[in-house]
C-alpha cells in the first residue's frame, strides 16, 4: 500500500496534510454549518488555510516551543490553528471551553501558554480577566469579532488578519516555516491535553505525533475507515476522543469532519449530514432512544403498533444471533419488512442511515440501550481507552460484539493483568510525560512503559476480550476469597428505571446484600398509574408493592450474574430500600453523583448490621443536612427482604483473573 | 501585554470609562438629534393620555421611558410610531417635521418595533416570521414573487442572507425551523426583535423587550439590546418596567407619571429625582 510506504515520511501532522492536500486535494476535510449553509473546505484549501495562519503567528513571533492554548467549541478554523501551531513548530494546547476563569488561569499558566486564541467575546473575557496572572502571554486571537470591535487591540489580534499578514509573508517566513516543518519528526510533541481534573489539579498528557498518529493509524485500519468516511465533531476539543477521531483518525485517512452550526443543532445537523463514523458516549444514545420513544407513545395506533412489533422481532432476531441459532425464511421475510416500515425510516430520522461505525465509551452502556440500537441495525461498539493511551486499548471487532466486553486490544497493544487484578497496557500511544509532573509520570508509567489503568478486568477467555469489572480500588473478596466487585453489580442495578442509586456490601462477607434507593419520578409515576397513595418519600419507598418490584428486579439481576462465569457468587441474598436519597450535601454521594462507599457503609452501620444479622425491620434514626446547611434528622423502620438467588449456569466455572 | 478594558475587570462605570480613555479606545459616540418630540398632547375622548410632553432621542443612543402602569409609556411609543395621531404638538425626525403618517411609511422611513404582547405569526417558522420583516424592502411584486424566478429568486436569496445573519446574532439557530407557537415566551421575544431587525431600522422602538422573564432571558436580552445598538448603530427606544434593566443599559431615561413627564436625564440624575422617587414608592400621607 502506498500510504504505508508514506506513512514513513509523513509522520507529524503538518507533513500529513501537505501530503493529503497534494494525494486527495479535491476531497472534502471540513465542513461547518454557516448562516443555515453548509460550507465546505477541501485538503488542498485546508492546507491553505492553516499555513497563512502559521505564517501569521510566526509574524507575531511565535516560536518553537511555544505554546498556543485554544478556547472554543468545534470549529475547523480551530482544528485547523493546531496544526499552524505544529507548522511554526509550537504545541497546541486545546483547553476545555466551559471552564471557569479560575481553572482556565491553571491550565494556561502551567502550560505557560504564550498566545491564546479564542472563539469569541466570552473566552476573550475571561483570558483577560486574568492575564494579569500569565507573565507568559503574548498575543490574543480570536475568531468571532461580534461585541470586540471596540477592545484595545494591540496585542489582540482577529483570526482573518493574522491569516492576512501571513498570507502577505510567504516570501520572508515562508523558507523558515518549511524548515520548521522538516525539522519536526514523530518524537516530537504533538499536543498536550489537560486531564478534566475530577481528581485534583489537572494534569498536562503529553503526546507525542507518533502517539497520535501510529494508534489513529492502527484503530482506522482495524475499523476499514477509509477516505470517502464523515464523522461529525461535537464532543470538546479538549478531550483527547476528539482530537484522535477529529484530528488523528481524519489526518491519516483522510475523511471529512464537520462541525454542528451549534451545540443546540446538533441533532438536526447530524440527520442533515448522515455521518458514516459517529461516537456517543452512552448519555447520547439514552437520550436519543427517549426522545425515540416519547414520540412513538404521541404517534398514531397504526404506527406504533409497527412499530412495538418490528422492534420486538429486531430484539427476537439479535438474540438469536447471540446464540448462535438459524434464522427462519418468515424471520428474514419480517426483517426485510421491518427494515423497509421501522428500522430504515427511525435510522433515518436518528441521522444513522449511513453509519458503519458508530462507537460509545466512558461508562456502562445499558443493555437494552445497547441492544436496541444494535437491533435496528447500527453497528454500535464499544472501545475502552485513556488520553495516556491515545484513547485506544481496547475495540470490538465488527463480528465480535459482546455487551460485557470491551474488545480486543487495538494492533500495538499489549495488555497485562496485575496480580490484584488490575490492567496495565503498553502501546506506541502511551504518553510522553505529565507536563512538569515527573512524579505523577513517575507513578502511572514504569521504566518499561508499561501504564497501570486503575481499573479491574480480566481476559475473557471465551471471546479473547478484554472485561472491565470495576475500579481497581473497589474490588475487594468475599470471606471465602471470591472476587467481588460492587459497582458492577450496582451498574446492573441501576439499570432498572425503578432503581435510582444502589450500594452493594460484601467485602469480607459471606454474601452480598444491598442498599436500594428508588427513583422517585419512575416509581411515583408508576405509583399513579396503579393507584397507590403515598404521602412522602420514605412511605412510597417503604411500600410492600414497591419491595415486590425491586425484589424482582433484584432477582432478574440474579438471574444474570449466575449466567456469568466470573461474577455468579455475587449475587445479592438480601436488600432494603433506603428512607432518603443519597445526597451529595450529606457527603453520601461525590459532586459527580459517585457512590461513596466507605462514608455509606459507617453511617448506615446500623442498617448494614441488620441486613448481615438477619433481621426483618429494623428502627432508624438518620441526620440529614437540607439545602439551605441547616440539619435535621428523620426516622424510619425499614424493612428488609431476602431474595431468591439463581443457580450458576452449568458451563459456570470458578476461575481465577489470569 | 496591555490589555483593553473589561466589564469584569472595572468596577464601576467611571472606572470603565477612564480605563477606555487611557487605552484610545473609541467610546460609543452620541450624535444629533434625530427625533424631537415637542409638546405632544393626546386624548381619547374625555381622558388625557400624554399631556405636554417634549424630549427627544438622539443619534445612536439607548433612550428608556419609563413610569408607573398607566403613565401613558404605550401611548408615547405609538406615537412615535405614527400609529396614534396626537391632537397638539409636532413631531420634528431627522430635521423635518412630521404629518399624520401610516404605519407602513413609517417604516419605510426606517422605525421599526416590537410589541408588549408579542404580535408574531403562531404558526409560521421562526425563519418566516422573520422574513416577513424584510417586506419592506421587497422590490418585485406579487407575480414574480409567485413566479419565483430570475430577479424575484435573487432578492429572496438576499433577504434569506440578511435573515440568517440575524438568526447568527441571536443565536436562534436551533429553532429556525419550528413554528413559533412552540418556542418559550422568551424565545418568542427574541424571535420578535429578531423580525423588528430585518427591516434594517435606523430607530428601533422596543415595548417592554424583558416583561414576563426570568432573570436568565432578561440578562440575555440585555445583552443583545447592546449588541444591536453597539454593532449596528441602532438607536434603541424602549419602554421597561424592570428598573435595574433600564439603569443599566441606558444612556438616558425619560419618566412618565399620569400622561406627565416628571424627570428627564441619565440614570443617575434620574434616580436622585424626588419626584421619580415618589411616582415609584408612593408619597406618604400623614
Amino acid at each position: 500500500m502506498t500510504e504505508a510506504v508514506s506513512s514513513a515520511a509523513n509522520d507529524t501532522f503538518p507533513k500529513l496534510l501537505r501530503h493529503n492536500a497534494q494525494t486527495r486535494g479535491k476531497l472534502p476535510a471540513s465542513r461547518e454549518k454557516e448562516f443555515g449553509i453548509w460550507q465546505s473546505w477541501t485538503w488542498a484549501e485546508v492546507h491553505e488555510e492553516t499555513r497563512a495562519l502559521a505564517l501569521g503567528l510566526m509574524t507575531l513571533g511565535i516560536e518553537p516551543g511555544d505554546r498556543l492554548a485554544i478556547i472554543g467549541t468545534n470549529r475547523p478554523r480551530l482544528y485547523w490553528s493546531m496544526v499552524s501551531a505544529q507548522m511554526a513548530g509550537a504545541v497546541p494546547v486545546p483547553v476545555y471551553q466551559d471552564s471557569v476563569a479560575e481553572e482556565l488561569a491553571y491550565v494556561l499558566d502551567h502550560a505557560g501558554a504564550r498566545f491564546v486564541l479564542c472563539e469569541d467575546q466570552e473566552q476573550v473575557d475571561k483570558v483577560l480577566s486574568i492575564a494579569e496572572r500569565l507573565p507568559e502571554l503574548k498575543h490574543l486571537l480570536y475568531l468571532d469579532p461580534r461585541g470586540l470591535r471596540n477592545y484595545d487591540h494591540t496585542t489582540l489580534h482577529p483570526f482573518e488578519d493574522v491569516q492576512k499578514t501571513g498570507r502577505a509573508a510567504e516570501g520572508s517566513h515562508g523558507a523558515e516555516i518549511d524548515r520548521r516543518i522538516k525539522a519536526t519528526t514523530g518524537a516530537d510533541t504533538s499536543v498536550m491535553l489537560y486531564t478534566s481534573g475530577t481528581t485534583g489539579k489537572p494534569k498536562g498528557v503529553v503526546l507525542s505525533h507518533d502517539n497520535i498518529l501510529l494508534t489513529a493509524r492502527a484503530s482506522a485500519e482495524f475499523d476499514g475507515l477509509v477516505e470517502t468516511d464523515s464523522t461529525l465533531a461535537y464532543l470538546p476539543m479538549a478531550w483527547v476522543g476528539d482530537f484522535i477521531f477529529s484530528m488523528g483518525q481524519a489526518y491519516t485517512t483522510g475523511f471529512c469532519v464537520a462541525c454542528p452550526e451549534s451545540a443546540e443543532t446538533m441533532m438536526h445537523d447530524v440527520r442533515e449530514l448522515g455521518p458514516s463514523y459517529f461516537f456517543a458516549p452512552p448519555r447520547i444514545f439514552e437520550n436519543l432512544l427517549t426522545t425515540v420513544m416519547i414520540r412513538m407513545e404521541d404517534a398514531g395506533f397504526l404506527k406504533r403498533r409497527a412499530f412495538h412489533y418490528f422492534i420486538a422481532h429486531a430484539r427476537k432476531m439479535g438474540e438469536k444471533a447471540r446464540l448462535g441459532e438459524a434464522t427462519t425464511g418468515r424471520d428474514r421475510f419480517l426483517t426485510f419488512l421491518g427494515e423497509m416500515l421501522v428500522y430504515g425510516p427511525l435510522k433515518n430520522m436518528l441521522g444513522m442511515s449511513r453509519v458503519r461505525i458508530a462507537y460509545t465509551a466512558g461508562e456502562a452502556i445499558g443493555p437494552d440501550l445497547f441492544n436496541f440500537f444494535r437491533s435496528i441495525g447500527i453497528n454500535l461498539k464499544q472501545l475502552y481507552g485513556q488520553t495516556e493511551a491515545s484513547v485506544f486499548i481496547t475495540q470490538h471487532p465488527n463480528d465480535a460484539v459482546v455487551l460485557e466486553t470491551v474488545g480486543v486490544p487495538t494492533p500495538g497493544v499489549e495488555i497485562r493483568i496485575g496480580d490484584n487484578g488490575e490492567v496495565f497496557y503498553r502501546s506506541p500511544g502511551v504518553f510522553q510525560e505529565y507536563y512538569k509532573n515527573a512524579e505523577a509520570t513517575a507513578d502511572t508509567k514504569d521504566p518499561e512503559g508499561w501504564v497501570a489503568t486503575g481499573d479491574a478486568g480480566f481476559m475473557d477467555p471465551e471471546s479473547g476480550q478484554l472485561r472491565i469489572l470495576d475500579r481497581a480500588k473497589d474490588v475487594g473478596k468475599l470471606a471465602n476469597g471470591k472476587l467481588f466487585a460492587p459497582k458492577y453489580i450496582e451498574n446492573k442495578l441501576k439499570f432498572f428505571p425503578n432503581i435510582l442509586e444502589a450500594v452493594v456490601f460484601g467485602h469480607d462477607r459471606d454474601s452480598c446484600m444491598a442498599f436500594i434507593n428508588i427513583d422517585l419520578a419512575a416509581v411515583g409515576n408508576w405509583a399513579e398509574r396503579n393507584n397507590i397513595a403515598y404521602a412522602s418519600y420514605q412511605e412510597l419507598a417503604q411500600h410492600p408493592r414497591v419491595y415486590e418490584m425491586i425484589s424482582e428486579n433484584i432477582a432478574e439481576t440474579n438471574r444474570s450474574l449466575a449466567e456469568d462465569t466470573m461474577l455468579s457468587h455475587c449475587q445479592i441474598t438480601r436488600f432494603l430500600v433506603l428512607h432518603k436519597e443519597l445526597d451529595a450535601d450529606d457527603g453520601e454521594l461525590t459532586r459527580t453523583r459517585k457512590v461513596r462507599r466507605r462514608t455509606i457503609a459507617e453511617k448506615f452501620a446500623d442498617l448494614v448490621d441488620a441486613l448481615y444479622g438477619g433481621k426483618d425491620e429494623i428502627y432508624t434514626e438518620t441526620e440529614v443536612t437540607y439545602e439551605d446547611g441547616r440539619k435535621g434528622s428523620i426516622t424510619a423502620t425499614l424493612a428488609i427482604r431476602d431474595v431468591p438467588t439463581a443457580a450458576p449456569a452449568a458451563s459456570a466455572q470458578p476461575r481465577q483473573a489470569a | 501585554m496591555s490589555h483593553a478594558p473589561t466589564a469584569a475587570a472595572a468596577e464601576t462605570d467611571e472606572e470603565y470609562a477612564a480605563a477606555e480613555e487611557a487605552h484610545g479606545i473609541a467610546v460609543r459616540q452620541i450624535g444629533e438629534v434625530v427625533m424631537d418630540i415637542r409638546n405632544i398632547t393626546l386624548r381619547f375622548g374625555g381622558v388625557t393620555a400624554i399631556r405636554d410632553i417634549s424630549f427627544d432621542i438622539r443619534e445612536g443612543e439607548i433612550r428608556a421611558i419609563i413610569g408607573p402602569n398607566g403613565a401613558g409609556k404605550s401611548s408615547m411609543l405609538n406615537v412615535i410610531n405614527g400609529f396614534y395621531h396626537p391632537q397638539d404638538g409636532e413631531i420634528w425626525y431627522r430635521g423635518k417635521k412630521r404629518g399624520p403618517m401610516k404605519p407602513h411609511q413609517i417604516a419605510r422611513l426606517g422605525i421599526a418595533r416590537t410589541f408588549q404582547n408579542i404580535a408574531l405569526f403562531k404558526g409560521m417558522t421562526t425563519l418566516d416570521n422573520i422574513m416577513t420583516g424584510r417586506l419592506t424592502k421587497m422590490r418585485r411584486n406579487m407575480i414574480w414573487q409567485a413566479l419565483w424566478t430570475g430577479p424575484a429568486e435573487r432578492e429572496e436569496i438576499e433577504h434569506r442572507a440578511a435573515v440568517e445573519k440575524i438568526i447568527d446574532f441571536l443565536e436562534i439557530q436551533s429553532i429556525r425551523k419550528t413554528p413559533v407557537g412552540r418556542l418559550p415566551y422568551g424565545l418568542q421575544k427574541r424571535v420578535e426583535l429578531g423580525r423588528a431587525l430585518a427591516a434594517e431600522p435606523t430607530l428601533l422602538l422596543l415595548d417592554e423587550p424583558m416583561a414576563g422573564m426570568n432573570v436568565e432571558e432578561k440578562e440575555d436580552m440585555c445583552r443583545f439590546i447592546l449588541d444591536v445598538n453597539d454593532e449596528f448603530g441602532t438607536t434603541i427606544a424602549l419602554i421597561e418596567h424592570d428598573m435595574g434593566v433600564v439603569m443599566d443599559i441606558a444612556d438616558r431615561v425619560v419618566v412618565l407619571d399620569y400622561g406627565q413627564k416628571i424627570g428627564d436625564g441619565t440614570p443617575d440624575e434620574v434616580r436622585k429625582n424626588q419626584a421619580v422617587i415618589d411616582a415609584y414608592l408612593g408619597v406618604s400621607h400623614d
